[in-house]
């Protein structure tokens, strides 16, 4: 079609065209992803099975007892437990954390920019890869972590192969790896914050510690929502770093959801029970996700107004 | 913040040390193993003076694991190469799928347009083993296990939705007033597209594409489940040469280095684009 063609069909054809086009640009990204719609159906209608990949023949539509067995399983509920400690564990350490680092680094010099693009190579690493060099470094034999915790004078600390340190050490891994992304978004947070509120105390001679509770904190507040959301729905699907560190153990000490699910798939082949795990731990996910994306959208429109 | 005290400057410098030391020990540490041998990894104390041997890189690159028992065969380079092609080509997809949608939902107010965008968006959210469980029995019907396309394929639940989201802020602060213009002097909408609007994005989609390429990289989870050793990426295949070469310790610091060297290069280069990338991804959509 040439220039002058589509010139002159330009009043009448121009709604229809307009109407139509965004749904041919953005129809190819979504057939890839429908794709992937399906298994998730799949997964609810398993979820309501009894099927066993070991005993095919006893497979059958149970309605809703995978989940009432839940109830009165302890080991369910040690699961949900395990998730929200290491959730709420993680999630508040690297809030505490990040805040730190992000009012250390607020003044934009040169060193302190050197530092905050330091910190970006733990969360560039893979959080697989992570729980690797952690396992290095914390062995027994010749970890240099061990050699330095017996320094201090503690013996006989086994940080993930004893039930009583297994949390602890994957919440440090966790913490290493994703502090520095609250640190980023509190970072830029800090840094994009009105100045006359803070030029105004200190004229006023207001002490640090109030202007700390009573301006900063409450302007960032949205910053710190948003952050320590993302980190909440990544954290109660922790996977990565459990798995390859002690695959859910030692015992059941950490078989958190993902960990269990897969665990309960692969290992004992009970396909219905993985997947009701699963869409228990999706219905936390889908509710808190809620909350979070009005969340974001306020903070989108925040900013584009600031812009 | 004048009136910082000598003390408090002393305390602030002290601080920060602390924290480079705890984020970058770590990586400094493994460095250091993946260039001694094992009898140096085992000494206790642990000690920062060895003679620097290549020998693990060695075993690594020529696939010939000599270990007590005879040479094991390893196939860690296969699986360095599966990270690259998985990665790159699963981007390349993403970018050619996403730009385009990512510009329908920032100029177009269309019906079903934010359901669409919130439905890719949600994919973020949900837990992964959700799909792949399932997916995995479809894929084995499919003959899909195990092949570069079904691993592409399900990668871009990773790119496309970060794609998506970012380029789509992006192209929201450009204002299509130029775009209008262009329009109005006669083009078609595809040459505003791709002559105006892409590159006027450009940083967006650099920033997007950047972190869609780290975020498929490090992925563990899809490729455990989907793919068997002759598929894998490195994060899977580092877990299996762990299980496989048992206290090979050099070897395997080594290849912990070879597999993160490329993300945390690629950071270092481009911090500029990942940092926006990643607080635009957050708060700004």
């Amino acid at each position: 079609m040439t220039a002058a063609a589509v010139k002159s069909h330009e009043a009448a054809p121009r709604r229809r065209k307009a109407n139509l086009l965004p749904y041919f640009l953005s129809l190819p990204a979504l057939l890839v992803c429908v794709g992937i719609l399906i298994p998730f159906v799949t997964a609810i209608y398993y979820s309501l099975l009894r099927f066993r990949l070991n005993l095919p023949m006893l497979k059958g539509f149970i309605w809703f007892q995978n989940y009432i067995d839940f109830l009165t399983d302890a080991t369910f509920w040690h699961t949900v437990r395990v998730s929200l400690l290491y959730t709420a564990l993680t999630v508040g350490v690297e809030l505490v954390f990040g805040l730190t680092i992000a009012l250390l680094l607020q003044k934009p010099s040169r060193v302190n920019n050197v530092i905050s693009v330091l910190l970006l190579l733990p969360l560039m690493t893979a959080p697989a890869i992570a729980a690797l060099m952690w396992k290095l470094m914390t062995n027994p034999n010749f970890g240099v972590l061990s050699y330095f915790v017996q320094l201090l004078g503690v013996s006989n600390f086994k940080w993930a192969s004893d039930p009583n340190t297994a949390l602890f050490t994957v919440v440090l891994v966790d913490v290493w790896v994703y502090t520095p992304f609250i640190m980023i978004l509190l970072l830029a947070g800090l840094r994009s914050l009105p100045q006359q509120p803070f030029e105004a105390a200190a004229l006023d001679g207001v002490p640090r510690r109030f202007v700390f509770f009573r301006i900063t904190l409450p302007m960032l507040m949205p910053y710190m929502v948003t952050a320590a959301l993302f980190r909440l729905l990544d954290s109660i699907q922790q996977f990565d770093i459990i798995y390859p560190m002690t695959q859910g153990g030692p015992g059941d000490t950490l078989l958190v959801f993902q960990v269990r699910s897969y665990l309960e798939f692969y290992q004992y082949t009970n396909v219905g029970k993985s997947a009701a795990l699963l869409i228990i731990l999706w219905a936390i996910t889908y509710a808190l996700s809620n909350v979070f994306i009005k969340q974001w959208l306020r903070l989108r429109e925040r900013a584009r107004g600031l812009a | 913040m004048e009136s910082t005290s000598f003390i408090e400057r002393i305390l602030r410098g002290a601080a920060l040390s602390l924290i480079v030391i705890f984020f970058l020990f770590p990586i400094f540490w493994i460095l250091l193993m993946s260039f001694q041998t094992n009898e140096e990894i085992l000494r206790i104390p642990p000690s920062l003076f060895f003679t620097p041997t290549l020998s693990n890189y060695a075993a690594l690159i020529t696939g010939k694991l000599a270990t007590v028992s005879g040479t094991l065969d390893i196939a860690f380079m296969k699986n360095l190469w599966n990270s690259v092609l998985l990665s790159t080509a699963s981007v390349a997809i993403a970018l050619a799928l996403g730009v385009p949608a990512a510009y329908a939902f920032a100029r177009f107010k269309f019906r079903l347009g934010e359901d669409i965008a919130f439905t890719l968006l949600s994919f973020r959210f949900a837990p992964p083993l959700l799909v792949l469980l399932p997916l995995s029995l479809y894929f084995q019907a499919l003959g899909l296990t195990d092949t570069y396309v079904g691993l592409i394929w399900v990668y871009q639940l990773i790119a496309l939705p970060l794609i998506l989201w970012i380029v789509r802020g992006y192209f929201e602060d450009i204002s299509p007033d130029i775009e209008h213009a262009y329009r109005v002097a006669g083009h078609s909408w595809g040459r505003t597209f791709l002559r105006i609007a892409i590159p006027l994005a450009r940083p967006g989609i650099a920033a997007a594409g950047l972190l869609a390429f780290i975020f498929c990289w490090n992925n563990f989870v899809f490729a455990l489940i989907l793919a068997s050793a002759d598929k894998q990426p490195v994060t899977v295949g580092a877990l299996a040469f762990v299980t496989a070469s048992g206290i090979q310790y050099g070897q395997i610091a080594a290849a912990i280095v070879l597999s993160v060297t490329p993300t945390l290069a690629l950071a270092l280069y481009a911090q500029r684009y990942l940092v926006e990338g990643l607080s635009l991804g957050a708060v700004k959509g």
